[in-house]
């Protein structure tokens, strides 16, 4: 029996179209849940009193302190070899088999699990280069995950940049440097700022990876070298351990909030870039 | 002057891009090193798939843990995939353009939640809702892969999109020419020509889901035993690493790391298939 091609494509579409309809609403539900338990915790004294008796009561500055310090570790090491790397890719060399190899190992970073990470920043930073648990620590190890992601926005952000641009750096006689740093960087710097943007979003929500190599410790850091417990992992262990259901709330509220505005940046600069390159 | 430092700047960036690449190299390298040792005493298949794990009396089977990691996944991956690649098609055919630019941040935002998020949520609604009303722990492979399911949906979404809008506009303008419905189009045409991107972005999600941890130690259970159905609880590769991990020392901690390589290597070998399909196109 042949079905009507009209029926099929309505079946069709009902499905799309509820399979869409059931994400949205999946994440809503997430979304307003967390939101709605956890918005009434924050208030001035939840964001900036240390946590007292293990998190039961006082606030989450130090986790706050912390997950700041992690990122800006991470972002700041990360950032000038993520860069370096695609500038490198895209206008030092052709493709060839060292362009393949360094691809292939960016991509099989970007799917390395965040375990293995931690994995390896508790062998390598913590015991091996004897740093400890550590803002250091877990912002290289953070630094070591995000640099895929950085390398490949800012590829594709510079290849996006018009040829036209470096055939008139060039023949004005200014030399590849002087191109790059004056006329291709320039332009590419939205879709770079872009991945920067993203890669401190996964530090912020970072959990298994920071664990391992920044430690848990509730105090507040006092140098690179404190150990710290980020807002994701006080969120874990608040939720996991039971300790205050109240107060996990909070932070997973405040969690969620600072990723919702990470991408509403995100959107902006994608949207400035886009209406650019028209 | 000019061109020596143009020749400088080629050898820093070069000297930048390589140490990219020796990350890779060093992270295989120290994984192996403290894990290795202990795999090599144990044996390769006594260690893959021993059934007994009980650290403190010198027994390192993973293989609970193995089953654990593919069951998961499968599950994700069956619940997931469907949903997954309808929403790409949604989002590259049939969204209406307000829609799309709700639709596609909304992705970008449920990518960015953390996984310790996911995993309280399901907590609180999938697990018992689990024990309600089908019975068990709740604590278990079905609550994990509903969560899994989740987590990878922006990673499939988006891929698969991109897949979908960055074929030639003419395939779709011929096959509507030739009088095929939308939806003819898309599943003859438009979904075969796309199918290697959506295959990789398959495989990346089902390497997601094998390399989640912290949201999947909240709702599996952690049991380490050979599961009897999707009800039970279980122990993965990952959750077994992040919940010993903590007080973990000598062969117990290269166990772990052992642990690590299994996993390094089935997600190598995942990441390497899903790079082979999309560059044979």
């Amino acid at each position: 029996m042949r079905v009507n091609p009209r029926t099929t494509q309505k079946i069709a579409k009902l499905l799309i179209w509820s399979a869409a309809l059931l994400v949205m609403t999946i994440l809503l539900a997430i979304i307003i849940y967390i939101l709605a338990k956890g918005i009434p915790v924050l208030n001035w004294q939840f964001l900036t009193q240390i946590p007292r008796n293990m998190g039961r009561s006082g606030g989450i500055s130090s986790s706050i302190i912390g997950t700041l310090l992690v990122t800006a570790v991470a972002v700041i090491v990360a950032t000038p070899f993520g860069i370096g790397t695609a500038f490198y890719l895209t206008e030092y060399t052709r493709e060839s088999r060292i362009t393949r190899i360094i691809r292939f190992s960016a991509e099989s970073l970007a799917g390395i699990p965040s375990i293995v990470y931690g994995l390896f920043g508790f062998i390598f930073f913590v015991i091996y280069l004897n740093m400890g648990w550590s803002i250091l620590s877990g912002g290289l190890t953070m630094a070591i995950m995000i640099l895929p992601t950085i390398i490949r926005t800012s590829e594709e952000a510079i290849r996006t940049v018009p040829h036209l641009y470096r055939e008139v750096g060039f023949s004005l006689g200014a030399t590849k440097w002087q191109t790059i740093t004056r006329a291709v960087f320039p332009s590419a710097l939205p879709g770079i700022a872009n991945g920067i943007i993203l890669s401190i979003g996964r530090c912020v929500a970072e959990t298994a990876a920071v664990i391992l190599t920044a430690g848990s410790a509730l105090r507040m850091p006092i140098s690179p070298f404190s150990p710290t417990r980020t807002m994701a992992v006080h969120f874990y262990i608040l939720a996991r351990e039971g300790i205050s259901m109240e107060n996990a709330y909070g932070t997973a509220a405040l969690l969620i909030i600072l990723i919702f505005l990470i991408n509403i940046v995100l959107n902006m600069l994608v949207n400035r870039f886009v209406s650019k390159g028209r | 002057m000019k061109i020596s430092k143009e020749k400088i700047s080629k050898y820093v960036f070069f000297g930048i891009a390589l140490s990219s690449l020796s990350v890779l190299a060093v992270i295989t390298i120290f994984i192996f090193i403290k894990g290795l040792p202990i795999i090599t005493k144990v044996g390769v298949i006594n260690f893959v798939f021993g059934m007994n794990w009980a650290p403190s009396k010198g027994a390192f089977g993973i293989f609970p843990m193995i089953i654990g990691s593919v069951s998961v996944t499968l599950g994700a991956a069956i619940l997931g995939v469907p949903i997954a690649i309808c929403c790409s098609i949604f989002l590259a055919e049939f969204a209406p353009p307000t829609l799309r630019n709700i639709f596609r941040p909304a992705i970008q935002l449920l990518a960015g939640i953390p996984s310790v998020v996911y995993g309280f949520w399901g907590v609180l609604f999938i697990v018992p809702t689990i024990r309600n009303y089908l019975g068990g722990p709740g604590l278990s492979i079905l609550a994990g892969s509903i969560i899994l399911a989740i987590m990878i949906l922006p990673t499939i979404i988006s891929i698969s999109e991109v897949a979908l809008l960055s074929l030639p506009s003419q395939y779709k303008e011929a096959a509507m020419a030739l009088g095929l419905t939308h939806w003819q189009t898309i599943h003859s045409l438009l979904l075969p020509a796309a199918k290697s991107g959506i295959v990789a972005a398959i495989i990346l999600g089902i390497g997601r889901a094998m390399g989640e941890t912290m949201a999947v130690i909240m709702v599996l259970g952690n049991a380490v035993a050979i599961p009897q159905s999707i009800l039970d609880p279980v122990r993965t590769l990952t959750t077994n690493i992040g919940i010993e991990m903590g007080y973990a020392s000598g062969e117990h901690q290269q166990a772990l790391f052992a642990t690590g390589i299994v996993l390094f290597v089935v997600i190598m070998l995942l990441n390497a298939i899903a790079q082979y399909v999309t560059r044979k196109k």
